[in-house]
Formats: C-alpha cells, structure tokens, sequence
C-alpha cells in the first residue's frame, strides 16, 4: 500500500516537472525570440539612417518644381521632423501591422504586397534546396564516414572541398551554357514557359515547372551539400569512435545494425542545429540565382530594388527576411530538442 | 616569484613545430603553393601582364584564345589574361583587408566575451547572433545601397559582417584557457587584467585564430566576386574576377572564354585559402599531433 502511494507521488511529480520544463522552455523562446526581433529592426533602422541625406531627398532633389514648403510638408508626411526614436518606434508599429510603406518605384505599390506576391517562390526553392541537400548529403557523409581513409573518403572529400570553393555564380553560368544553350535541354530563365502554357494539362505543367526549376535549385544546394556531407562524416566519425558502438559490435550485433539503427541516430542529432544555420546562406544564395535565372523571387527582388535605390522596398525586404530567418533557427533549435530528450530535462552533456 | 610565475606563465605551445607539421599533408602544401602562387601573382601584375588591362583595342574584339590573346579579348578588346592577373590584386587585397578588419573587431570582442563573462558576454552573444539572422548578402547589399559601391566600402562592409565566427571561437578559447594554472599564476604576480588577457592568454589563442583567418579570406573572395557580379563590388572598368564574369554572363553563347576563366581563377584561388586552412586546423589541433 505504501509503495503504491510512494509510486504515484513520484509519478505525479515528475509529470509536474516534466511539463514546467517545457514551459519554461517555451518562455524562454518566447522571449529570445522577441528581444532578438527587436534587435533586427533597430539594426535595420540605424543602416537605413547610414546614408547622408535624408531618405527622401531622391525624390526631391531632382524636382526642379520642389518648394521649401513641399519638403517640409514631405518631411512632417514621412515624419521625419521628429525625433529618432519617435521615428523608430512609428516603423515598429507600422511592422507589427506588416505596413512597410509605399515602394519608392512608379507604380508606388504597398511593399508587404510585392514582397508577399514573391514570398512564396524563393521559399519553394530554398526548401526543395533543402531537401536535395538532406538527401545527397546525409548518404553521402555517413558513407564517408564508414569508408574512412578509402579511396571512396578521399575522392569525396576533394570533391566536397571544390563545391565548397565553387562561387554558385559561375557554377550557374556554366549549367546554363552547357545545358540550356549548349544542349537545349533544359531552359534558361523564368518558372515556366512563357508560349502555350496555358494550354497545358496539369502533368504538362507540372514537368514544366520541374525542367525550369532543375537548375536554381541545384545552384542552390551546391554549397550547402558540401558543408553538411562534410558535417555529417565528421559527426558520424565522432559516434562511432564512442564506447556504446564498441559495446553493440561486442554483443554481436550486425555491422549494418551498429551504424544505422545505432550509430546514424545519434549523429543526425546536431544536423538539425546546422541546418538551421544555413538557412540564412541559402536564403542570401537566393540573390544569386534568381537573378542570373530570372527567377521571381525575393532575392531579386533586393537587388532590382538595391539598383534602382528604392528604399523602403529594400528595407521592408531586408526585416521581412531575417524575420522569417530568425522563424527558421528558433523551429530548428525546438526540432533539436524534441529530437534530444537530454536538451527537455536539463541532464548536462558531457563533452 | 616572479621568475617562477614567468616561467609557468611561458606559451605552452611551440609554433614552429606545429608549423612543420604542414609538410606531412599533401593536400595543405598544394594549397600553400596555390596562395603563394597567387600572392606572387597580384604582386608582379605590371611585369606579369602582357597587355594594359584597361587597354581599349577595337579591332579585335571578342576573340577567343589565340597565341595573341592566350585567354581571348573581352567586348571591348582588353586582353582577358592582363585582367585576370590584376584582377588577382583586387582580389587578393580586397581578401585580407576584409578579414584583418574581421580578425580585428571578432578578436576584441570575443576576448572581451571570453574573459569578463557575465553580463558582458551575454550581451555580446545576444549581438551575434541578432546579426547572424541577416542573411549577409542581403545586408551587404543594404548596407551598400545607402553607401555607394567603392573598393573601399567593399573592404569595410565585408570586414563588419564576418567578425562573428573569430568572435565565437576566441570567446570559447578564452572561456577554457581562463582556467588554466599560468593564468592563475599570472594574477598570484600581480599582472592587471589587460596584461593576462594580452600577453598571456591571447597569444595561445592565436591557433584558431590563424585558421579562422585563412578560412576567411577565402569567403571574403567568394563575397567580393558575388557583389562585383551583382554590380554593386567593385565597378568597371577596374577588372575583378566578379565584374568579369558580369560580362561574361552578357556574351553568354558567344564568347564561352569569358565566363570559364574568372570563374577557374576565383576557384582555385579560394580552394588554395581552403586548403591551406584546413592543413593549419591539423597542424595546429594539439590532439591530433604526433608527439
């Protein structure tokens, strides 16, 4: 009878203390979360602030019809006769509603609306990018790994070395030479065909779409494949050198059940971590690629608006970024710790 | 006790034995060469080049490689090989003034993080990785907007947006060798915080360091060629590897010379820095050395 009652208080208390570790867990990404958000927008806010001028004098200088009285009027408009943080803290609040303000172009379009409309294609991209790079990747390292020191391991490695050292741009250009003009097989700009694509059944389309996107996505995962195959193989070469391993290679285990029942488990743990890490090269990849393969992304949307100096575009696109950057880390560290139940319990990791 | 203190706090590495250990690597004295190679290169540009890079000759415009013009001529007849090689001296200057500025801001910082800890790092730490949720280019190019694109600006801009790595790896040097028994000696003598963290600890950080800066002047070329791709590095007519491949971009079908030779050379060039750190990662890892 007493060991029952014993049982279940135990049981009562550390399903209590179970759940206070993950809210206060919680909180405390709440809260990294916030101050890191208000980091970005004040950092934001001072390099807007960087160039000599004011923000609105490209539209004013130039205007031979501009009075002393419009640019004040301009000014009080923009708010920019107040103080700093008064100025600072009205962008907030603008932000927090996703009013970014008017894009300095001519056809004067709210920013959120053509940074919303361009959203999608470059996340499209970065998470195919994404999932090529797990798929490539992760075999590839584990298999290096496995093969330490073979013939296998050291091809792999200058590879790797030379994909890391390839700039994507040039990469690019060649893919496109060689298999857009070259060979034709594959196109060389834009998402889908321009001619007959309304024509197309749904499969048609879908092909379409595919032989048109090939390319980005592969520019795009040039980089990050070569850092995570190398990752994944030291990651892997560090488990396996680990006591448990021996341990299950000692009871007789099959060699394939040590790696990957055992083994690879334990070494995908801190790739969730650096794959959360690259999330912000492969979204400034973007850039790169979409302009040389006219991609309508957000990427080139930050360097047509950098050429054509518009600057709430820039701006808007510059937050609207490292927002959805920062997204990405924080999802990436709790995927990290549903993954490690050390992480949930607090159990201190021994190096 | 002064004498012993000194002889405690004396470096507990020696670099020239770490140093040599390089030769044992083929693949790391490949890269030394490459950057030797190169640095010889930038540095002999007038005697080297066999045109005037800026040299307009319209007579012979977009040839592809002959025993004239051993990598061809560009659209407007400069000989491609005379702006490669001083290409290599924007290249390779832009490389370590981008990350001396790096090393310099991530050494400070870090070294501050490291050794008072506390509040200081936290702060620190929370500014990193504030910074870090910018996806560079992006930056760079915001950054770039407002300023206007110069080699000069480049430089800075580059130097201000990769100091977190160098910062990251000092602060976690600091954090461990604070521990250690010569830097307890070094306070039992009475040396002011300053002179610990300057003339004791720092010097036995200096490994990563060395790495980490190898390592970066290879991003810093890969960062520079992007942005003078994109048209907002360094601008024509001075010839970068970037801006090159700028105009081989626009000749595409045409003149195939232009975009295959930059594009070689900044892959080369960066997979020499690679190498080379990463044979200096070995050499210098007091794990892995042999004695």
């Amino acid at each position: 009878m007493q060991d029952w009652k014993i049982l279940s208080r135990i049981t009562f208390s550390s399903t209590i203390t179970f759940n206070m570790s993950i809210f206060l867990y919680l909180i405390k990404k709440i809260f990294t979360l916030g101050s890191t958000f208000l980091g970005i927008t004040l950092i934001s806010f001072m390099v807007m602030h960087l160039a000599p001028g004011e923000p609105m004098n490209l539209q004013t200088d130039f205007n031979p019809k501009m009075t002393p009285e419009m640019r004040d009027r301009l000014r009080a408009q923009y708010g920019l006769d107040r103080p700093l943080y008064i100025q600072y803290l009205q962008w907030l609040k603008g932000l927090a509603v996703l009013d970014l303000g008017l894009s300095f172009s001519p056809d004067r379009r709210p920013v959120w609306d053509k940074i919303k409309e361009r959203l999608p294609v470059t996340l499209l991209i970065n998470i195919l990018a994404i999932g090529l790079i797990l798929v490539i990747a992760v075999p590839l390292g584990v298999a290096a790994a496995v093969r330490h020191n073979s013939i296998f391991d050291q091809i792999t490695t200058v590879l790797v070395f030379v994909a890391y050292a390839a700039p994507a741009f040039w990469v690019a250009l060649l893919l496109m030479l060689y298999f857009g003009v070259y060979l034709g097989w594959l196109p060389i700009s834009g998402l889908h065909s321009l001619m007959g694509y309304t024509q197309m059944s749904g499969w048609e389309k879908l092909l379409d779409w595919c032989r048109h996107l090939i390319m980005p996505v592969l520019v795009s995962a040039l980089g990050g494949l070569a850092g995570l195959s190398r990752y994944t193989r030291s990651s892997m070469l560090e488990v396996l050198r680990q006591d448990y391993i021996t341990t299950a290679r000692a009871k007789g285990l099959p060699e394939k059940k040590v790696i990957y029942k055992h083994a690879l488990r334990n070494a995908l743990l801190p790739l969730i971590t650096i794959l959360g890490l690259s999330i912000p090269g492969l979204i400034g990849g973007s850039v790169i690629f979409e302009s040389i393969f006219a991609i309508p992304g957000v990427g080139q949307l930050m360097w047509t608006s950098v050429m054509a100096r518009d600057y709430p575009l820039l701006m808007g696109n510059l937050v609207i970024v490292s927002v959805l950057t920062l997204l990405g880390n924080q999802l990436a560290d709790i995927g990290y710790a549903l993954a490690d139940p050390r992480i949930r319990t607090g159990v201190k990791i021994d190096d | 006790m002064k004498a012993v203190s000194q002889q405690i706090t004396r470096s507990p590495h020696n670099k020239i034995t770490c140093l040599s250990q390089l030769g044992n690597s083929p693949l790391a004295v490949a890269g030394l060469l490459i950057v030797g190679l190169l640095c010889i290169v930038a540095l002999s540009a007038p005697w080297l080049a066999p045109y005037d890079p800026q040299a307009i000759d319209t007579w012979h415009i977009l040839e592809s490689p002959s025993k004239a013009h051993l990598f061809g001529t560009d659209a407007l007849g400069r000989d491609c090989l005379s702006r490669l090689i001083y290409g290599a001296r924007i290249s390779l200057l832009v490389g370590i003034v981008a990350v001396g500025i790096a090393t310099v801001i991530g050494t400070i910082l870090g070294s501050l993080a490291g050794f008072y800890g506390k509040w200081i790092d936290g702060l620190i730490m929370r500014f990193v990785d504030i910074i870090l949720c910018f996806p560079t280019i992006f930056l760079i190019m915001a950054v770039i907007a407002f300023l206007e694109p110069s080699i000069l600006n480049i430089m800075v801009v580059i130097g201000l947006t990769s100091w977190m790595g160098v910062a990251r790896l000092v602060r976690a040097e600091f954090l461990s060798l604070k521990q250690r028994d010569f830097v307890m000696a070094a306070k039992i003598s009475g040396a002011s915080n300053a002179r610990i963290a300057f003339s004791h600890i720092l010097p036995n950080a200096v490994a990563p360091i060395l790495v980490a800066t190898t390592l970066g002047v290879g991003g810093a070329i890969l960062t520079e060629s992007a942005l003078s791709f994109l048209g907002i590095g360094v601008q024509p007519p001075t010839p970068s590897w970037g801006n090159m491949l700028t105009e081989g971009k626009d000749n595409l079908e045409i003149a195939w010379w232009l975009s295959m030779f930059p594009g070689l050379a900044i892959l080369v060039t960066v997979l020499g820095y690679n190498l080379l750190g990463e044979g200096l990662r070995d050499a210098l890892d007091p794990r892995i050395r042999s004695d």
